[in-house]
């Protein structure tokens, strides 16, 4: 039985943490967006826009608003940070037709977020031609200041390389209660970001999908809870 | 659903018990005829053959037969082993014998529906015997789940004359284009333990598929086998077809058979006291096992399986005399549940520890006492399980109810009194549940193309129904052609069109085949393999199943959320052994056994049923009847004198509400007696106003018979000076904004949605290799459930998921009554210590946890550990403090 203990650490504490990789520091944000402080850029993966009515396409009627959700939120991050540029870290669009789909409204908001600031579309596996209609810079990967932005990580262990793809999420189990969310995977050389899309699912950071990134050295989670990011000790991690 | 008080009373047969017709001994001793006239309605080949088997037809078996042949759907209502199957099934057998009927379809006379599919083969196989021995020229056949694709599609094609399935099934039958020829024929549907079935989303379904097959055969003739209920005029109205647009509900006929002798009922009493609280009546297990010793063949109830696990592993570890105990559970493996019933029916068993599996009416072998550990929770369950001792109706069934904890003494009394009393409480009373139409539309729509006005004056013929608007009914049918969203942005990808005639049609065949593999109502929480592997190494955290670990049985399955708080080196009871968790493999857990004799034995809900309204009702009584007492035993007797010399006892309408300190903390306790889930409602709604008003909760704990909140505020204090009013309080509004507050973040409502979703067919069942964990599904459909309720809070999902919620998990409709019920009758008790009644409910804390709190706290906690563990290793001493520098820290020494 756990008490409602409103005492000892206050959300505040957690809503985003400062991580470093190769030098340079960034900061995770509970919303699963990554801003870099330096660059003024936000940068954001795998939001997968028009996941909804590409389901809906093959027969499964998911709700058709997953698209205003994820602008939405990004358009939060974006007031919140006031970025000169926007980085979509690739499968921003979760089919080859979602631009076409994306609804009138929802494709307002997105030219406006893009008003008055650079907007870069990474190229990914589920978007790897970027309709014009939606602007922006479409690049297959960039690097800014030494770092690589990719959609997806390189295999082996390389350095200074920032992507997504994996979806990343972790499960910890504690006094019987277990939670499985999204979260920030890295080992200070190399960051995998979590799913910013609505209807993104995730997949274990123990799964041996990622093992080829981070090998046995270990790696740092940052676990999105609903009000706060908070680190997470590698052993209260389970597999799924 | 509501019964519309003018009731249409149909002809009503009540047999009486004293005619009763008994078995005779083979050596001829005298038989008694019953001499009424209806026995000339049996053929004289039945006739003889009831006497070569040295039977006489029992008087209900003939009533219902002559209600059969004069074409009156008919419930029968019959103890356990009254002959009620036979019964039954005679009027089919009586007009298949005589044969030559015209055909206009396949010829399928006779369906038979059961809510078990073992039921199904069991009763094939009694119906062998009467068909073998009068050669009748009648075929019978199973089909479930099971069955194989070809057969099945053979039965679609030839069917047999009596085909016996599950509901199931029969809504797969009826989505295909060939149904109306399947079921042109049909003439009788007997449907089995009706009373077991019809108060769920699965006779939800039956109701509508039922309306479905009285479209095709306008003349079938309805039969309800039920044990004892309450108000039989539910399930009468249930075998009928509703006419539209009137206030009156229309009947079956009924026919009750009463039952035999009365049931012996004894509540355990011991030396020692009963315990203050748990559920494990571990004090009891000699007594138990010195009554199976006494008895040919027990059988042991318990309320859930990790009972059922504590209770056959205590009885083994007293079994000086080796005698043969065996275990049954929803979550054993199919082949050790099937051994079991085999060694029962073969009289090599002296008692089986069992839970609500057991419960349906499977004959498996002489029991001569049924032994019930911790309280029944309800009358009818209670009369149920104690028919299971009862073979033979003349001799009284034995039945000893053990009970585990101080309260459950008083409502063992009180399920005791109910039996006596014949009383039973099913209650039936319910609204068809929208996602159960959402997939009966669909179905339809794969049969062929469908007039919505004709669907909908057909599915208002269904009692579940019978109040279904046909906005809401349109609503339904929008959700399956659509989704159903106030955003209409799928009509081009519409599942179902529109044709020229104004029917609707399948899109796609695709959407066919979508259907029949999400069909049906029951989502099982995802079951997890248990599997034994031989042990080759001791296996490392973490690590363990990754390796070579041999396979070996499977010992059954078990919930995913059990298996996922288990670490690899933790040990439970499962299967009858104490197991050590190895890991997961795949989609299976891997286990050893366990060298330890005490597991940690984490309980796994399954079969956990609250305390019925009926029986609250009666300990509320009984409670406030001092008279009464004395029957009790006395430890619970000395109990409640004490209470009343410390605290108060309540009259039968009021509600106690105690406050007092203990240790630092202020505690409020309440005594609703309204069940486990409605007092989790009440806790978490009070913790909600209790912090709102400034009384600073910390927490709650709830049991079956109250609940109470704990808070660093002086409550006492408050409520005596004004600052608190109870009245208000409990004020029924809290069902209004707070308690939509708290559902839209609570983890039940989210599980509640995710059945929603996939009965409705919005989320695809799990299918092997098509999914990779259930665990996603849980994933995918919260978040549908987060969009939806921010951007289409009126959804017919959400509504659908609300109205569960207010039955199921959460109790709301009990709840409402309660507090309702309790206006201006709140008795106040202000203490300086802790009250007797109180102990068993304070005793609860740190066994039961509250589901849906703090669970970001929880995660705080998880950081401020990762915390602990930095500072641990670098010797530094402060836990406490900055957790956002010394996260820092740890994240440094890990990138760096």
């Amino acid at each position: 039985m756990y008490g409602l203990k409103p005492e000892r650490y206050d959300a505040g504490d957690f809503n985003d943490h400062p991580v470093s990789l190769c030098g340079k520091t960034f900061h995770a944000c509970v919303s699963g967006a990554l801003y870099w402080p330096a660059e003024r850029a936000l940068i954001v993966s795998d939001l997968h826009l028009e996941k909804g009515s590409s389901f809906a396409r093959r027969g499964q009627l998911l709700p058709p608003y997953d698209t205003k959700a994820t602008l939405l939120r990004l358009a939060e991050a974006i007031d919140r940070w006031q970025p000169e540029t926007v980085v979509a870290l690739g499968d921003s669009l979760h089919d080859g037709n979602g631009a076409d789909r994306i609804g009138a409204e929802d494709y307002d908001t997105l030219r406006m977020l893009q008003d008055e600031r650079e907007w870069i579309w990474v190229t990914g596996n589920h978007d790897p031609v970027i309709s014009k209609r939606l602007g922006g810079h479409v690049v297959p990967a960039i690097s800014v200041e030494g770092i690589t932005f990719r959609h997806e990580p390189s295999s082996g262990r390389v350095s200074h390389e920032i992507g997504g793809h994996y979806h990343p999420a972790a499960k910890v189990s504690m006094h019987g209660h277990t939670f499985r969310r999204p979260c920030f995977v890295g080992n200070g050389l190399r960051l995998v970001m979590p799913a910013f899309g609505t209807f993104c699912g995730g997949l274990n950071v123990l799964d041996e999908a990622f093992e080829p990134l981070f090998g046995n050295d270990g790696m740092a989670i940052w676990l999105m809870g609903q009000e706060g990011l908070y680190p997470i000790a590698t052993r209260l991690l389970r597999e799924d | 659903m509501r019964i519309v008080p003018r009731l249409r009373k149909a002809g009503e047969c009540v047999i009486g018990g004293s005619g009763m017709s008994r078995r005779v001994k083979p050596d001829g001793e005298s038989r008694s005829r019953p001499a009424v006239p209806s026995r000339l309605l049996l053929p004289p080949r039945f006739a003889q053959w009831f006497d070569t088997r040295g039977w006489a037809p029992r008087e209900h078996q003939l009533a219902l037969l002559a209600k059969a042949q004069s074409g009156r759907s008919t419930l029968l209502i019959a103890p356990t082993g009254a002959g009620k199957t036979l019964a039954g099934f005679l009027p089919s057998l009586v007009k298949l014998a005589e044969a030559n009927r015209p055909r206009q379809g396949a010829g399928l006379h006779t369906l038979y529906i059961s809510p078990l599919k073992a039921l199904t083969t069991d009763i094939a196989r009694n119906l062998e015997t009467p068909i073998g021995e009068m050669r009748l020229p009648i075929k019978t056949e199973t089909r479930t789940g099971d069955t194989s694709a070809a057969r099945r599609a053979r039965q679609r094609e030839k069917p047999p004359h009596i085909l016996l399935t599950t509901p199931e099934q029969v809504a797969l039958m009826l989505s295909h284009p060939d149904a109306p020829y399947l079921f042109a024929d049909l003439d009788t549907l007997i449907l089995d333990e009706l009373h077991a079935l019809a108060a769920s989303k699965r006779g939800d379904l039956l109701a509508l598929d039922v309306a479905r097959l009285r479209t095709f055969a306008p003349q079938l003739l309805s039969i309800g086998l039920s044990a004892t209920v309450a108000r039989p005029s539910e399930l009468r109205a249930y075998l009928q077809a509703q006419p539209s647009g009137q206030d009156r509900i229309v009947l079956a006929d009924l026919v009750v058979a009463k039952g035999g002798a009365k049931p012996k009922i004894e509540i355990l009493e011991l030396e020692t006291p009963t315990p203050w609280s748990g559920h494990l009546a571990r004090y009891a297990i000699p007594s138990i096992y010195e009554a199976i010793g006494r008895h040919k063949l027990s059988l042991v109830f318990v309320n859930t399986r990790m009972q059922a696990e504590l209770v056959f592993r205590e009885l083994w570890g007293v079994n000086e005399d080796s005698l043969p105990i065996a275990l049954h559970h929803g979550s054993l493996d199919q082949m050790q549940r099937r051994k079991v019933e085999a060694a029962m029916a073969a009289g090599k068993l002296r008692a089986v520890v069992c839970t609500s599996t057991l419960d349906l009416g499977i004959d498996w072998g002489d029991v001569d006492l049924v032994i019930h550990v911790g309280a029944p929770k309800g009358a009818s369950r209670l009369a149920q399980r104690i028919g299971r001792a009862n073979h033979r109706l003349d001799e009284p069934s034995q039945a000893l109810l053990v009970p585990s904890n101080r309260f459950e003494v008083l409502e063992c009394r009180a399920a005791m009194d109910a039996a006596y009393a014949g009383e039973q409480d099913v209650a039936l009373n319910r609204t068809g549940a929208l996602d159960v139409l959402a997939q009966h539309v669909m179905g339809m729509a794969c049969q062929a193309p469908f007039d919505p006005a004709e669907l909908y004056r057909e599915v208002v013929s269904a009692l579940p129904y019978a109040g279904l608007t046909r906005a809401l009914f349109d609503r339904a049918v929008d959700f399956v052609a659509t989704g159903g969203y106030a955003l209409k942005t799928y009509d081009r990808f519409a599942k179902l069109r529109e044709m020229p005639d104004g029917k609707l049609r399948v899109a796609h065949p695709r959407f066919v085949q979508q259907y029949r593999l999400n069909a049906g109502t029951i989502v099982e929480s995802p079951m997890i393999k248990v599997r034994l592997a031989r042990r080759r190494r001791p296996s490392a955290p973490g690590s363990a199943g990754a390796g070579a670990v041999m396979g070996g049985r499977v010992l059954g399955e078990l919930e995913e959320y059990f298996i996922e708080q288990l670490k690899p080196g933790d040990t439970f009871a499962f299967a009858g052994e104490v197991l050590r968790f190895e890991g997961m493999r795949e989609t299976e857990a891997f286990v050893s056994r366990a060298n330890v004799d005490d597991p940690m034995v984490p309980s796994y809900a399954g079969g956990k049923f609250p305390l019925s309204t009926h029986l609250a009702q009666r300990v509320r009584n009984m409670l406030a009847d001092t008279s009464s007492w004395k029957l009790l035993p006395t430890p619970v007797c000395e109990w409640l004198t004490l209470q009343q010399e410390k605290s108060v006892i309540p009259g039968p309408a009021e509600v106690l509400v105690e406050t007092f300190p203990r240790s630092m903390r202020h505690y409020l306790v309440a005594y609703p007696f309204e069940g486990r889930l409605a007092h989790q409602t009440l806790g978490m709604l009070l913790t909600r106003r209790l912090e709102r008003m400034k009384a600073r909760p910390l927490g709650f704990v709830a049991n079956d018979y109250g609940l109470a909140v704990w808070g660093l505020g002086d409550l006492s204090h408050m409520i005596e000076s004004g600052r608190l009013d109870l009245a208000h309080l409990f004020e029924e509004d809290m069902l209004g904004d707070d308690l939509e507050a708290w559902l839209d973040e609570s983890l039940l409502m989210k599980r509640t949605f995710r059945h929603v979703a996939v009965i409705a067919g919005l989320i695809e069942r799990r299918h092997p290799g098509r999914e990779k964990s259930g665990r996603q599904v849980t994933m995918s459909t919260d978040l549908i459930y987060d969009v939806l309720r921010r951007y289409d809070p009126e959804h017919v999902l959400l509504e659908a998921a609300r109205a569960d919620a207010a039955t199921g998990l959460l109790d709301i409709g009990r709840l409402g009554d309660f507090l309702r019920r309790i206006r201006g009758r709140i008795r106040h008790q202000s203490l300086p210590r802790v009250s007797p009644l109180a102990i068993p409910i304070l005793l609860e804390i740190g066994i039961e946890p509250v589901a849906g709190s703090a669970r970001e706290d929880l995660l705080r906690e998880a950081a401020a550990e990762l915390v602990a563990e930095a500072s641990s290793r670098s010797g530094e001493t402060n836990a406490d403090g900055d957790v956002r520098a010394q996260a820092g820290k740890i994240r440094r020494r890990r990138l760096q």
